[in-house]
């Protein structure tokens, strides 16, 4: 079996994993970081989404080898100690859940569109830019107002 | 019961928007779902299921399976049969016209010689690894023989179609007619004007996003099996599978629904694969996993809706409605799920009348079988069927009689003095002030500034429409004494236990799932405006049998309408006993101990001590009333009266794109009666989710088999879900009504937008292109085919 | 999915060497589309030859007015290239709205048009503007490439090195998207070009092709009232639950005309 090595959340680790191990397998498996959900198997829902050297990627259409020497950020690595990041305590502020199973991608992804978009975000360009997570719960309003603030948020964190 | 009204916009009480106590734990990746969970010496299960819609098994081979690495076991009905694990049960019954009770098929939870749908469960194979078992249940060997597939909702009873259960001639479940027939033909035989309307309410697969999952684990030293499973409801998937199912004895099973992702309905029922998992962690003596991937999500949680109905109001020369008569084909699938008769009837018919005054009633189900996914309850379940038939059918009316579509409801709405009001179809609405949600929603949607924003859209080479959609709801499920008179085989009460530790902070004990409505926020607040504890205080627990007394669970928008007072209840029970030891400590007589916010006083006097105070009494009574128990924990049960009544209106706005057929929702607004809000960000946070859940059944989702009876919508690639880009943002305000039936004044919310939202979409793309109808969903290609009236080809009717 | 042996070659040598060597191998570029068709157990190779760690087949470089995109290069990275903004907006905008964010960081332009699916973008483009294919063993002339439904003229052993574009005078891509999928229900990208006007249509057949009625029609006359006037062959067109054939060809029409304006 081949061998991975990637940092996930600023920790090395190796493990020993079968070659169609997927990302979200070893990170729920084998690290049991059990945050990134699987919500669907054609990549569409978004339920997944992790980071991989800053980027967000689907982590159920990626193998764990295809990770080696990365580095991984899930939904457990944003929090520093008990202080929410912005962009979590904004989906706090503005009800951006309800079951919850959706919303550690929402949040990973709305990180990449701040990442990507700035920290002034228009409803049209985030509703645009979540095309690829799903959500059964919300509508998206509250989730849209939670990507707005948490974008802005960040903008005028030092 | 006097909740008392001290909870303030700005406190943490009931009608303040608290943010929630259960997001940090989710939003840091530590929420706690029934997949997340792995206990030592697990294995992993995958289901045989098959391929085919309609089949005898001639054989099934497990050898080479169980012959392949790592596989623990092989088992099929067989193997179930004959540990006597029951079948899988429906729970209300429904009496055909003929006098007898529903044709129920037998439901076994691995086929015992046929399968009846693509899904259908034929073994269970268990291995070390999920790799593993995926890899050996290719290897089980079924030798079928096929069957021809019946999968129209339309046709399932026609003559010559295949018989699919031998008990129901004609695929017939049951024929069940309501109301006075031959009083609404003499009604239509005279009506100056007959409207109808022949119409699908579109099959949708609910999709909670967490898939459904089981773990089961049986101990051999207490003989106890856990089941961790993706349920809203843990004890009566206790109660059904002991009693019914024989899994195990109900006190040697306990049943955890930890973190559900979403249930909407769907997570409701007893499954196949939890009983199968429940019995074969037993069977195999080691912990047994299954997780759903979505595709066995879509072949195998119940689906909802599937209705073919011809609709017909009649009226007098203003525009007053007469008499409804309404026929209905309903699909319940290849076998009756755990509530599937009740959808289509109790949960459908006796919402027909609607806001309205129409005097007659008559409608007529005709429940089917076909070789497809069973049907059950989904998101609203009946109601929102009703309400898409009879606001759809309002509009119609309104274009036959020219009036306008608001008018022509005013016209007919049961007038807010006249609650509470009878309707002829058994339900007695219990209080309503639909004409003000009615103007609030047309002021909210600039209603009267539509044409000229029509007149624009026009310009720009688009068409606007705006529809209404004036709904009601029963909700809050139910009185016990209602469901037995209907059939159903439970009592629908819900509990509570409100416990105070003795340092003073409160453990409230809920028979309600929380699967994303928020319990344990709203929960606490009820608590902090009762007994004045800080909501920091309180913890809210459900979902474990083990934990939490005998409950009723979550669904039909009953959490807080029927748990929530269940709550109220066990707390005024505390406030009474605690006056009674405050009495005592205070040197004061019983009668002369008024409590509010959290403390005990004498009345005239600054003699007080506060509720957490009183706890440590009741629990070190070293100086304690004579006679009275020690401990500071109350249970209470609360059965309601009557159903909880929301209502509201809707108003759509669309533009459609003629080129291309494509409709964007550019303003939604949503007036709702919900009586009193406890915390309205959670509430505004149903309605939202609500709206896009019908949103989507209007625009987009449709589930669809081939004559073969394949499930042609079985991914996200085919099945259309709604996303962010496909929806606005959305302007919600409330027109509140006291409901007189319900103590804490409140009324269900997580349904409503789901049954309001169908009808407003469809109307107004109807109202923008000038056409009768369209059937949902309104796909581009179905838009652009009723804009130029074009029939796409070999497109008809389910 | 099933296992498999896998390999992370440095060099398109080795990637080659590699599938060589194995029964059944097959290169994996981003993975989005070969992924979950594995995870679905619809393809099980002995072999995946992941292409990721090969530099040369990175990077985008400009040559006078063309442009070459290594195989491996992601959609996002097309997308927010300033060098294909200014030289080939269309191109910009159509890797920009592939899949979704996620997807786009992963999927790449080589392993979209080796894939060859009936629905993909950039199959559309790469017929429109004429793009040549350069692969290990030399070059493949973009009307060449793509020969059947996830079919191409690619030997089994035959890897994408990158794809060279040459700025048209002016071009755009119109796509109407499945709801569910988001892949393209037709996608026509519409060129400008020394040779007159070119055309790539992708989902609306079984492969993606030139439209050249729609073509012959606006090199006559480059308005929407020409394409208005053409007969789209309804019976060549794909039909599913999604869209008819005759929709289909109506929405090549109307997203044609779309591009005309964006050109104008």
């Amino acid at each position: 079996m081949p061998t991975v090595k990637m940092k996930v959340n600023g920790k090395p680790v190796t493990a020993e994993v079968e070659a169609r191990t997927l990302l979200v397998q070893f990170l729920r498996e084998n690290l049991r970081l059990t945050g990134t959900h699987v919500g669907c198997d054609t990549s569409q829902c978004g339920a997944c989404v992790v980071h991989v050297n800053g980027k967000s990627v689907k982590a159920c259409s990626m193998l764990a080898v295809m990770a080696e020497g990365c580095e991984v950020t899930t939904i457990e690595g944003l929090a520093t100690g008990n202080t929410l990041h912005p962009m979590q305590q904004a989906f706090m502020d503005n009800h951006g859940l309800q079951c919850g199973f959706c919303t550690p991608g929402m949040v990973m992804t709305a990180l990449d569109i701040v990442n990507r978009n700035g920290n002034e975000l228009d409803e049209a360009t985030v509703r645009k830019e979540l095309e690829g997570n799903i959500c059964r719960c919300t509508g998206y309003h509250n989730i849209v107002k939670s990507v707005r603030a948490g974008a802005k948020a960040m903008g005028s964190k030092p | 019961m006097s909740a008392t009204q001290s909870g303030s916009a700005a406190g943490t009480g009931i009608g303040a928007s608290v943010l929630r106590k259960e997001d940090r734990r989710f939003l840091i990746g530590k929420g706690r779902y029934t997949d997340d969970i792995n206990v030592a010496g697990q294995t992993h299960a995958v289901f045989v299921r098959s391929p085919h819609a309609h089949a005898t098994i001639n054989s099934i081979k497990t050898d080479a399976a169980r012959a392949a690495p790592g596989v623990v076991a092989v088992l099929t009905g067989t193997d179930l049969a004959g540990d006597g694990i029951g079948p899988l049960i429906c729970g209300v019954t429904v009496t055909s016209d003929d006098g007898q009770p529903h044709r129920a098929a037998v439901h076994p939870a691995l086929a015992q010689g046929k399968v009846n749908y693509v899904g259908d469960h034929v073994a269970i194979v268990i291995a070390e690894t999920y790799a593993q078992a995926r890899d050996s249940a290719e290897l089980v060997e079924v030798d079928y023989g096929i069957l021809p597939a019946v999968t129209s909702t339309a046709h399932a009873t026609d003559a010559g179609q295949q018989q699919i259960h031998d008990v129901a001639p004609n695929n017939m479940c049951f024929n069940w007619p309501f109301g006075d027939k031959a009083a609404v033909e003499a009604t239509f035989a005279k009506a100056h004007k007959v409207s109808s309307l022949d119409l699908v309410n579109n099959r949708m697969v609910t999709n909670p996003m967490e898939p459904r999952a089981a773990l089961g684990e049986y101990n051999t030293g207490t003989e106890e099996i856990t089941l961790h499973v993706t349920t809203q409801n843990p004890h009566v998937h206790r109660l059904v599978l002991s009693a019914f199912n024989q899994l195990a004895p109900e006190h040697k099973l306990r049943v955890v629904g930890p973190d559900v992702g979403g249930g909407f309905g769907a997570k409701i029922f007893i499954y196949a694969e939890e009983l199968v998992v429940g019995w074969a962690c037993r069977k195999v003596q080691r912990p047994v996993k299954w997780t759903a991937d979505r595709t066995e999500a879509f072949l195998s949680d119940a689906h909802g809706r599937d209705h073919v109905s011809k609709a017909e109001m009649a009226m007098d020369k203003d525009g007053n409605f007469l008499a409804l008569r309404v026929m209905t084909n309903a699909n319940l699938g290849a076998y009756l799920s755990t509530f599937a008769t009740m959808v289509p009837s109790y949960l459908y018919a006796f919402l027909l009348a609607g806001q309205y005054r129409t005097p007659l009633i008559y409608s007529e189900v005709k429940a089917v079988y076909t070789n497809t996914s069973p049907v059950d309850a989904s998101r609203g379940a009946g109601r929102p069927e009703a309400t898409y038939l009879l606001e759809r059918l309002v509009d119609v009316c309104a274009a036959d009689m020219n009036m306008d579509p608001a008018e022509i409801r005013r016209k007919n709405f049961i007038p807010k003095d006249a609650f509470p009001y009878q309707t002829p179809v058994v339900q007695c609405y219990d209080s309503g002030d639909y004409e003000e949600a009615l103007d609030k929603a047309l002021i909210l949607a600039d209603y009267k500034g539509f044409p000229a924003r029509a007149q624009a859209a026009k310009a720009r080479g688009k068409r606007r429409g705006i529809g209404l959609s004036s709904y009601v709801e029963a909700c809050g499920i139910a009185p016990s004494a209602a469901v037995g008179q209907l059939g159903g085989g439970v009592g629908l009460w819900e509990s509570a236990q409100v416990r105070f530790n003795p340092t003073g902070n409160v453990q409230v004990f809920t028979g309600t799932h929380s699967h994303g409505q928020g319990h344990e926020t709203t929960f606490a607040q009820l608590i902090n405006e009762l007994l004045g504890v800080p909501i920091e205080n309180v913890e809210v627990i459900h979902g474990d049998t083990a934990k939490t007394q005998f409950g009723m669970g979550t669904y039909g928008s009953r959490s807080l309408a029927v748990g929530g007072v269940a709550i109220a209840k066990a707390c005024e029970k505390l406030i009474a006993k605690g006056k009674k030891i405050a009495a005592h400590a205070l040197e004061a007589a019983e009668g002369d101990i008024e409590f509010a916010n959290g403390n005990f006083s004498v009345a005239g006097t600054d003699k007080a001590m506060n509720i957490a105070a009183v706890a440590f009494n009741a629990y070190v009574p070293h100086s304690y009333p004579a006679g009275l128990e020690p401990g500071f924990d109350e249970n209470a049960f609360f059965d309601p009266l009557n159903f909880s009544f929301p209502a509201g209106t809707h108003v759509c706005e669309v533009e459609v794109d003629l080129d291309t057929g494509e409709v964007e929702i550019v303003k939604y607004s949503a007036v709702d009666d919900f009586g009193r809000l406890v915390n309205p960000m959670i509430v505004e946070g149903q309605v939202h989710g609500g709206i896009v859940h019908g949103i989507g059944q209007a625009l987009l989702e449709g589930c669809r088999y081939d004559s073969e009876g394949q499930l042609l919508t079985a991914s996200f690639m085919d099945y259309a879900m709604p996303r962010a880009d496909n929806v606005p943002s959305f302007d919600v305000d409330y027109a509140p009504t006291v409901p007189i039936h319900n103590p804490l004044g409140v009324k269900g919310c997580g349904e409503a937008g789901a049954i309001g939202a169908p009808p407003a979409v469809i109307n107004a793309i109807a109202n923008a292109l000038g056409i009768k109808h369209i059937d949902m969903p309104a796909t581009p290609e179905n838009v652009w085919r009723a804009a130029h009236a074009q029939q796409r080809p070999g497109q008809k009717a389910a | 999915m099933y296992d498999f042996n896998y390999h992370k070659p440095g060099s398109v040598d080795d990637a080659i060497k590699a599938l060589r060597k194995a029964s059944d191998g097959k290169f994996v570029a981003g993975g989005m589309t070969m992924l979950p068709t594995m995870k679905h157990r619809l393809a099980s190779p002995s072999d995946v030859i992941d292409l990721g760690g090969i530099k040369e087949l990175l990077g985008i470089t400009v040559k006078g007015d063309t442009i070459t995109i290594g195989a491996m290069t992601t959609h996002a990275a097309v997308a927010a290239s300033k060098d294909v903004q200014r030289l080939l907006p269309a191109l910009a905008k159509l890797a920009g709205n592939i899949g979704d964010p996620a997807v786009r960081n992963r999927g790449t332009i080589g392993g979209s048009i080796a894939n060859n699916d009936p629905a993909a973008d950039y199959p559309a483009a790469v017929i429109a503007l004429g793009a040549t294919i350069n692969t290990s063993k030399g070059e493949i002339d973009g009307d060449e490439f793509f020969t059947g439904m996830f079919e191409t003229a690619l030997a089994e052993d035959e890897l994408i090195i990158s794809v060279s574009f040459t700025k048209p005078k002016a071009a755009a891509y119109m796509k109407f998207e499945n709801p569910a999928s988001r892949y393209a229900i037709v996608g026509v990208f519409l060129a400008k070009t020394n040779d007159g006007v070119r055309i790539g249509i992708t989902g609306a057949t079984p492969c993606a092709h030139r439209g050249m009625r729609l073509e012959e029609a606006l090199n006559k006359e480059f308005s929407t009232a020409a394409v208005d006037k053409v007969i789209m062959p309804v019976d060549k067109m794909n039909a599913d639950i999604h869209a008819s054939a005759e929709y289909r060809a109506h929405l090549v029409k109307v997203m044609t005309q779309r591009a005309v304006e964006a050109c104008k």
